[in-house]
């Protein structure tokens, strides 16, 4: 059998993705969020699995260095999805992609400012509405930046939206529903379709079915 | 300016080394001489021309990767090549009209404007065939065949062929007659073949349940050769020119593993990569360890059109600097033999014998010691008797 590198995303994604792995027969030898180790070995022969962060997931799998990886949909709407098949829903990680500000605040007429780590998925967002914003890209605590009046908008991945209310922001818009996806190197795909399509059925079934 | 700024190429720019370029080079004059041997003519476009002639036909997939400047004597626009295929369909269609069937080949670097990925190379050489007149599968098939015949050629051990046909899609897509907008849209999400967001959008915009049947079906129509049987029950509604691509595709497949036993094929019926200028059978080589295609190609009819000579048309283009890199045998440069530096006429004729024999000959230059470690000599031209004759070179 072919070999097969598994990318996954680090935290609370990795949880959520251990037990499909599990359905589909395949398990570390050894307990990944104990470890501090970043490749692992597998029951199943040739079968590996490394853990990222996750905006690195895609980049390990569009160049074929992993052939299989677990990545949120925020990070493929914001890497544009280049060299990647994202054939399944894991149906895992579940949140939302939205822009936020300062609660009760009237939206600034003209250009606006927008902190956000999705670069690319602000800017579309706000083209399509026909808006014209700058961007700042930052790397975290996005809440602040409305707050120190860095920006006037945010664009940030909203769960409970408890760290929005905590922070006196309020979501605003709806960009994107957000999950984790399975994505595959296109190449892999052609090349290892026969272990690759298999391993994508067998997910899907666990998916479908949780037990 | 710093230093570093003296010697630094800009990114993806590259430059290729000794051992490298000799690699390169044997493999370039490899192919050159397999497409001969195959009746394919060889020619050679220019590195320059009009944006006019060097945009059409292959759409917006070549526009970003071009690089323009001001032609100072015409004052029209001018584009490096940043692929050979339009330059081509060019020569075909207007520098020398035939009315039979055309086999040319070439090879060269082409220059991008933009890296095709992060890690792609903005100056790779390129090596590649197209044939000219001919509409029907056999013509495609002698070219998979050649794009076959060269990755041998060239000793990469495994064959992974990816084929394909954009005309289902084509078809299918007018058969329920959607705007370009939907079209694109759709073209999207089958590139990503994000299963989820393909079957939310068919239900959104595909209101006959049978077209719906065949989008929703289109993107999970890709594995080995039980694809095509898939496809026939899927399809058995579909307008005529769907399954007339997928005949071609069987006949094509078979003939291929019949030829070539030990190529993998797979199939990918929503594989639409070039769909802007691609019109029948698409296809790509790939090759484990690298994450992209080697070789790429595949049917184009309407490309000679602009050039007043619209003409059917396949072919085929392999990154020969990508293909050098995957080929894991150690390229040994041919040794040479030392000769010192004399006066001696009779010297310089031995040299000459051994050079017209094939061998490589270093001369020393005065009283210029040899460096070892740095030449490529394995042995030495020395006086015994009055004659020259070589012995091996001590080391030591």
């Amino acid at each position: 059998m072919s070999k097969l590198t598994i990318a996954l995303t680090k935290g609370r994604i990795l949880k959520e993705t251990l037990p499909l792995l599990a359905a589909a027969g395949i398990e570390p030898l050894e307990d990944i969020t104990k470890s501090r180790k970043l490749t692992f070995e597998t029951n199943r022969d040739g079968v590996n699995l490394i853990v990222l962060r996750g905006v690195d997931v895609t980049t390990y799998v569009q160049f074929g260095a992993a052939d299989v990886g677990v990545s949120g949909k925020d990070m493929l709407l914001e890497h544009g999805g280049e060299g990647l098949y994202e054939p399944l829903d894991l149906q895992i990680a579940k949140c939302q992609l939205m822009t936020a500000a300062i609660k009760g605040k009237t939206t600034k007429v003209g250009r606006i400012r927008v902190a956000t780590k999705f670069v690319n998925v602000a800017k579309r967002f706000y083209a399509a509405q026909g808006r014209q914003v700058d961007i700042i890209k930052l790397y975290g605590a996005m809440e602040l930046a409305p707050i120190i009046g860095l920006a006037d908008e945010i664009v940030d991945i909203v769960d409970t939206g408890n760290t929005l209310r905590a922070n006196g922001l309020e979501p605003r818009e709806h960009i994107a529903d957000i999950s984790s996806r399975l994505i595959v190197n296109k190449a892999s795909m052609k090349m290892k379709h026969e272990v690759i399509l298999k391993l994508i059925d067998d997910i899907r079934l666990a998916v479908e079915q949780p037990n | 300016m710093s230093y570093a700024d003296r010697w630094l190429l800009p990114d993806g720019v590259d430059e290729i080394l000794p051992a490298a370029a000799e690699q390169i080079e044997s493999l370039r004059r490899q192919l050159v001489d397999l497409y001969h041997r195959w009746g394919y003519d060889l020619v050679i476009p220019p590195m320059i021309e009009y944006t006019d002639s060097l945009l059409v036909g292959l759409g917006s997939d070549i526009d970003l990767l071009t690089f323009r400047l001001t032609d100072q004597l015409s004052g029209r626009m001018m584009g490096l090549r940043a692929d050979m295929t339009p330059q081509i369909a060019r020569m075909d269609a207007h520098s020398f009209r035939r009315e039979g069937i055309s086999r040319l080949c070439y090879t060269g670097h082409v220059i991008h404007a933009k890296p095709k990925n992060p890690l792609a190379s903005r100056t790779p050489i390129q090596a590649g065939i197209e044939l000219y007149g001919e509409a029907g599968i056999e013509a495609d098939i002698e070219v998979v065949s050649l794009l076959l015949e060269s990755l041998q050629t060239a000793g990469l051990p495994s064959l992974n062929i990816d084929l394909g046909h954009v005309g289902i899609f084509r078809a299918l897509s007018e058969s329920v007659s959607f705007s370009t907008e939907q079209e694109r849209q759709l073209f999207d999400l089958l590139q990503q073949k994000s299963t989820k967001d393909i079957d939310a959008w068919v239900e959104a915009n595909v209101t006959d349940t049978e077209s719906a049947k065949w989008f929703f079906a289109l993107a999970g129509l890709a594995g080995d050769a039980s694809v095509l049987q898939r496809a026939r029950d899927v399809f058995d509604q579909a307008p005529a020119e769907v399954i007339a691509a997928i005949d071609e595709l069987e006949v094509m497949a078979s003939v291929i593993s019949q030829r070539y036993p030990q190529a993998k094929l797979y199939f990918d019926l929503s594989e639409l990569r070039g769909y802007h200028y691609h019109t029948g059978v698409v296809f790509a080589a790939f090759s484990p360890g690298h994450g992209e295609a080697i070789a790429n190609g595949g049917r184009y009819d309407h490309i000679g059109e602009v050039f007043g000579h619209a003409r059917p048309a396949t072919g085929f283009s392999i990154a020969l600097t990508t293909l050098h890199q995957l080929l894991s045998v150690e390229y040994q440069p041919k040794p040479a033999i030392f000769a010192a530096s004399t006066e001696d006429p009779k010297q310089w004729l031995a040299i000459q014998a051994l050079r017209s024999q094939g061998e490589r000959v270093v001369c020393g230059l005065a009283d210029q010691a040899l460096v070892i470690s740095e030449s490529l000599c394995d042995r030495q031209l020395v006086l015994e008797e009055g004659e020259y004759c070589v012995k091996p070179l001590n080391k030591n």
